[in-house]
Parts: structure tokens; sequence; C-alpha cells
């Protein structure tokens, strides 16, 4: 491909071909909100590293790359599955194969009462009013052409609503995995959570086979009055994959958000987290983890907008990077005039385990309001030598002692998870990375 | 058991440690006492294998073994502890983590079978009591929040689960009150059996009324100046230093 110009007039035809295979379904409402979004697509530009909030993150390996949008379920081999999913007994599960919901993976049966679970095409039939109100509501302000990109192609993906008070006990895990085919995979996610309810979502991307893939993907989050949420992202793609997400999170009043966004996969991988605190006494903690190794490139870009007065944000990210790798860390804060009584309290906290691994970091206050308690900072450093000394001063093997010394690095990243197979799960796949 | 024959060591290019000799046998206990900077706790790092110190002469043989040539976690694995001044805290890493991997660790060295959960646990259990520590320790990060007698206690409980067969004491006494001192005293010298030995650094003679050595040698600018029985420590203790630093200086 030779110029972005090029690459986006081709995703242009795809959405035709795309388009055309809709039928009916071009008729509907709903239609029109992809058509806005390839109508934005077009209009904007592919970011380079001239643009601030791109200037690490060099995205010319995957524009020079031709990624056809996945039209079928290839087969997969249930291990690559089953390795990514907790006991579907205590878990509502679905899965996603190429994009495609794979029923024959999944167990939605006998939801918990308040609770819709839908694939995003059957809910834009099933209940139009509530897509129509709520798609692309949190991501249609911003210039994030990926988001437009993923909107244009919004067919596949998990639509959740649950209802005033429903308190939903059993985790809603989603995965999402992907055979690496050369093909693009726009996974879409909706997820609504009325006044009262309380939901736990574990989204998990992965993938299987030696070519590359592109996800390009976005998940959006109403949280509603009183509501409380746990939400899991555990990105573990192939070694070849490009994966660009956005989260997009509205918080009304006395709302109560925990997002984990845990990265182990990929070759290029930029996640963008935003939140908006729309009503006030609202708390977000924003915790990420990324873990990386080889030439992999993990660009982690958040922001909390206290919009609203009295409200809390807690975050903490924390990298580990090894061999020749890259990860960025923005984090953006910002504190409004009317948001006075804010509390904002952010951290990045990095390890480089060789000598050529890099981050770049830059940890970002921007208050208007006099009446807050907001704090930042930024770490990068090696494993202590003294704690390394002391663990093999008792015996215990030199690589050994580094993986428990980066475990326990990581460890308050994922501890206040409340789900404890989620934990171990994690635990697990770190182990693997590092050893 | 050990033997450390003219041991010259760096740090930064600057020699610590000139020409050390001293040899250690079973069932043995030696005090090295010596002024604050005269080396005593070099030597105890060079002996665990601190990386920063660089040995530039002579040898240590350990049960016939170059030493030297053994990594840190060889090191610990062929029987040698280091009981340190300043325990690390580790953050993150509970005292069961760091234990079980050790136990392990040294086992498999040994090619021993590792230890299952419950037998870990009843071990470690079994090694509490002998410093006086609660079972809630084991679930704690390692020294995070810990005293410093709880420290000092911790290194001993975990030489009791190690079973080293030599057993090196930096300081041990070092900020104990004198019922931590006792608590300490007492768990090492339970340990102590015809199989192994202990060295003792410190700058007191208190913790010698407790661990009473068959040896006491006195460290001075990187050399061992003079040695005699537990009545040397006495004697310092008595007269201070100077006196043996001046008698070294008449013989040169």
């Amino acid at each position: 491909m030779n110029s972005s110009v090029e690459l986006k007039e081709m995703y242009i035809k795809q959405f035709q071909s795309f388009e055309n295979t809709l039928n009916g379904e071009k008729s509907l409402p709903f239609h029109q909100i992809r058509k806005d979004a390839i109508k934005k697509f077009s209009a904007l530009n592919f970011p380079s590293v001239k643009d601030e909030e791109w200037k690490y993150t060099n995205i010319n390996p995957l524009l020079s790359k031709e990624f056809k949008p996945a039209d079928s379920i290839p087969e997969v081999d249930p291990q690559f599955i089953n390795k990514y999913l907790f006991d579907k007994k205590e878990f509502i599960t679905l899965v996603f194969i190429n994009g495609y919901f794979s029923k024959e993976f999944s167990d939605v049966d006998a939801l918990p009462k308040g609770l819709v679970i839908e694939t995003i095409c059957q809910a834009i039939k099933n209940h139009p009013d509530l897509v129509l109100r709520y798609f692309s509501k949190t991501t249609s302000s911003g210039n994030n052409i990926f988001a437009e990109l993923n909107t244009a192609f919004a067919n596949h993906g998990t639509f959740v609503h649950v209802e005033d008070n429903a308190v939903i006990e059993k985790p809603i895990q989603i995965l999402y995995i992907t055979k690496a085919d050369d093909i693009l995979v726009s996974p879409r996610n909706l997820f609504l959570v009325s006044k009262n309810a309380q939901v736990k979502i574990i989204e998990t991307y992965a993938g299987f086979g030696d070519r590359s893939y592109f996800t390009n993907q976005v998940t959006e989050f109403i949280v509603n009055d009183n509501a409380v949420v746990e939400h899991v992202r555990i990105q573990d793609e192939q070694l070849n994959a490009f994966h660009i997400s956005t989260l997009s999170v509205d918080l009304e009043k006395a709302s109560n958000f925990s997002s984990y966004n845990i990265n182990f996969g990929g070759s290029l991988v930029r996640n963008n987290v935003n939140t908006k605190f729309n009503g006030g006494f609202a708390e977000c903690r924003l915790n990420g983890l990324y873990v990386t190794q080889g030439s992999q490139f993990v660009d982690n870009h958040t922001s909390i907008d206290h919009a609203k007065p009295n409200c809390l944000s807690n975050e903490l990210y924390k990298g580990i990077l090894n061999d020749t790798s890259r990860g960025v860390f923005n984090g953006k804060v910002f504190v409004r005039q009317d948001a006075q009584k804010t509390n904002a309290y952010q951290q990045n906290k990095n390890i480089l385990l060789s000598n050529d691994a890099i981050v770049n970091t830059k940890p970002q206050l921007e208050i208007f309001a006099d009446d807050v308690k907001c704090s930042h900072g930024a770490t990068v450093g090696q494993l202590d030598k003294d704690q390394l000394f002391y663990l093999k001063a008792r015996g215990i093997q030199e690589k050994e002692a580094k993986a428990i010394l980066i475990y326990a690095f990581a460890s308050d990243v994922v501890h206040s998870i409340s789900m404890t197979q989620v934990r171990d799960h994690l635990e697990a796949l770190l182990a693997e990375k590092l050893l | 058991m050990i033997e450390i024959k003219n041991l010259h060591a760096n740090i930064d290019g600057r020699e610590i440690l000139k020409g050390i000799n001293l040899t250690v046998n079973k069932g043995e206990v030696h005090a090295i006492m010596g002024p604050n900077g005269s080396g005593k706790s070099t030597l105890a790092q060079v002996i665990a294998g601190r990386e920063d110190y660089e040995v530039t002469q002579g040898e240590i043989l350990f049960n016939g073994k170059n030493l030297l040539e053994l990594s840190t976690e060889a090191r610990a694995c062929e029987g040698i502890f280091l009981a340190f001044q300043y325990p690390v805290e580790i953050p993150g890493v509970s005292n069961t983590t760091l234990l079980k991997n050790a136990l392990n660790s040294i086992r498999k060295y040994r090619g021993e079978e590792e230890l299952d959960a419950m037998e870990f646990l009843t071990l470690v259990k079994k090694k509490m009591s002998l410093v006086e520590l609660s079972e809630d320790l084991l679930r704690r990060s390692v020294n995070e929040g810990f005293s410093g007698g709880e420290k000092k206690r911790n290194e001993i409980f975990q030489m009791a689960v190690l079973q080293p067969k030599l057993a090196i004491l930096d300081e041990t006494d070092s900020g104990l009150d004198i019922d931590a001192l006792r608590i300490v005293a007492n768990g090492v010298t339970k340990l102590k059996s015809p199989e192994n030995a202990t060295i003792v650094v410190t700058h007191y003679q208190r913790l010698l009324n407790y661990i009473v050595p068959d040896f006491v040698h006195v460290l001075y600018n990187g050399k061992i100046i003079k040695s005699g029985d537990k009545s040397l420590a006495l004697e310092l203790e008595d007269k201070g230093y100077d006196w043996v630093i001046e008698e070294a200086a008449e013989l040169v």
C-alpha cells in the first residue's frame, strides 16, 4: 500500500461490499450510523507521529498491510479457546471467532432476571430504541479514525443491558478469538448498566496462527446512577497482530467503575481509555498492566474527565518491558472548573528488564478548579538489585527470583480483581510470559 | 568446612579485604569482631556471593569446592546462609512464597523431592515457634513493615527452615532489644549441631554471651590481626580495640 490515502480508499471500498452483504438490514435506521461513520472516516486522516496523540506510536507497519474484513468462521482447535475460558458454570460465556458469534462455544442460556445479552446485530433489530439512543454516543465527539472505522463495520459484538436494580452475580465473559489470516475484525460492544445495577464483564482478545490480523475494537459503557461495574480487559493477541481499541465510559451520578486493562500480546497495540464523569460522587479506578517482549509495541492512552464535582479517580498503570519492546503511557486527567472536591490520583510505574527496552511515559494533569486533591507520577526503573540478591542468597534460581519480583510488581494492579478465577488466569498468563 | 585463603576483595576499585585467612570446621562457632569499616560485612557478603564485590586474589573452599566459581544461588544451595544486617523489604512477595521457592530450589539442587504444600506448612509451623513468630507472618510480604527485631527474627526463622551447613550472622544483634536478642540467640543455639558451623559477625560482645564462640577474630583494615578464644571478646569489650590495633602495628 503506497499511502494512507489509498488505504482509506481500500477500506471505503470494503465498506461498500460489506453494505451489499447486509441486504434488508440496510434499510434499518441503524445503518445510517454506519454511513455517518464511514463519512467521518473518509474525512479524517490516519494519524502520524506528527500528531501529538501519536507522537511515539508509528502506525506505518499497520498502514502498509491490506486487511480484508473477515467473512467466515474458520476451524478452531478447542484448546485455543479453552485456554482463555473460565468455568462456564460460574460465568456467562460468549465466544466470537473472527468476529462471528459461536453458539458452539458460548453459553448464554438461562440468563438471570434483569439481564439482556445479545449480539450487536440481534440488538439492532430487537432493541433499536436503546441501540439508536446510545450507540456511538460516547465516541462520536472525537476525531478517532479507528473508532469511526469500527462503527462503519459494526455488526459483530456484544450488547449487554443490565436493567434497573439488577445485581448480576455471574460475571460475563466475552472472548474474541481470531485466526491470523490477514483479516480485519471489528468487535463492537455496547454495555448499558442501568440505575442501581451491578455487573462484572471480562473481555478477552486472543489469536492463533502464523499470519497477521487487525483487531479494531470499540467498547462503550453507559454506567447509570449508583451502578457498579467491574471490567477486565485481557489482550493476549498473537504476536504478529495489530490491535487498536477504544474503551469509552460515561459515568453517571454516584456510579462506580473499576477497569483492569491487561496487555500481553500484539505486535502493535494502541488502547484508548476514555472515561467521563457526567454526575457527581462517582468513582473510577483505572488499572493497567502491559508485559512486553521481543519487538512488541504497546501504547496506552487514558483520559479521565472530571466534568462534575465530588468524584474520585484513581489510576495505576504498570509496565514490564523486555528485549527491544516499547511501551507508551499517556494519562490525561482533566479537572474542570465546576469539578470542586475532586480527588484524582495517577501513577505509572515501569520496569525495564533489558537495556534496549524503552518506555515513554507522560502523566498529565489539567486542573481548572481550585479545591481539589490531585497527584500524579511516573517511574522507570530496573528490578531492585538488593531484593534480587536477597532471594538468590536464599537459594532461589536467578530466573525464578526475577519472576517472583516481577510478579510482585504486577500484582498490585490485579490483586483487587474480585474474581479469583480471573486473578489465577492472569497469574498463569504472566508466568507463561515471564518463564 | 570453609577455608578462606589470602582473600582480597574490592568494591568500586577500593580494596576492602586485604588478605583474609580463616578456617572454620564443622561444629565450630567463630566470632568476627572489629571496629566499623574494618571489612566485617564485606567478608560476609563476599562469602554469600554479592556481585558488587570483585575478588582480586585468594580463594574460598567450601567442603572442597571452589566457592568463588559458584553463583550466589548455588552457594546457598551448597549450604551457605547469610543472615543479613539489613534485611531488605520485598513488597508483594509473601514469606511463604520466598521460603517455599527457596526450600524447593535447594532440595532440587540436592536431588531431593520437592515438598508439597502440606509438608511445607508442617515444617514451617514447627520452625516458627523457635523464634516466637506468629503464623500470620507467613502471609505478610517479606520484611515489609517489620520492626527491626522482627526482621532479625525472620532471618533466623528462614535459617531454621533452610538448615544451612554454614550460617553467617551479619550484625544480627544490631538494633535488637534485650528480649529480641535472647530470642534470636536461643534460636541460633538450638540450630547448632556437630554437623554445621556458624560465623557471627558482630561489633559488640553482648551477643556472644548467648552464642558462645569457640574462636574470636579481630578484623581490622581488611585483615585478621588477632585471634583467640572467647576471653578475647571479653577483653575487647573491656578495653576496646585500640590495644589490639597497636599490638598489630608493632608487629609490622
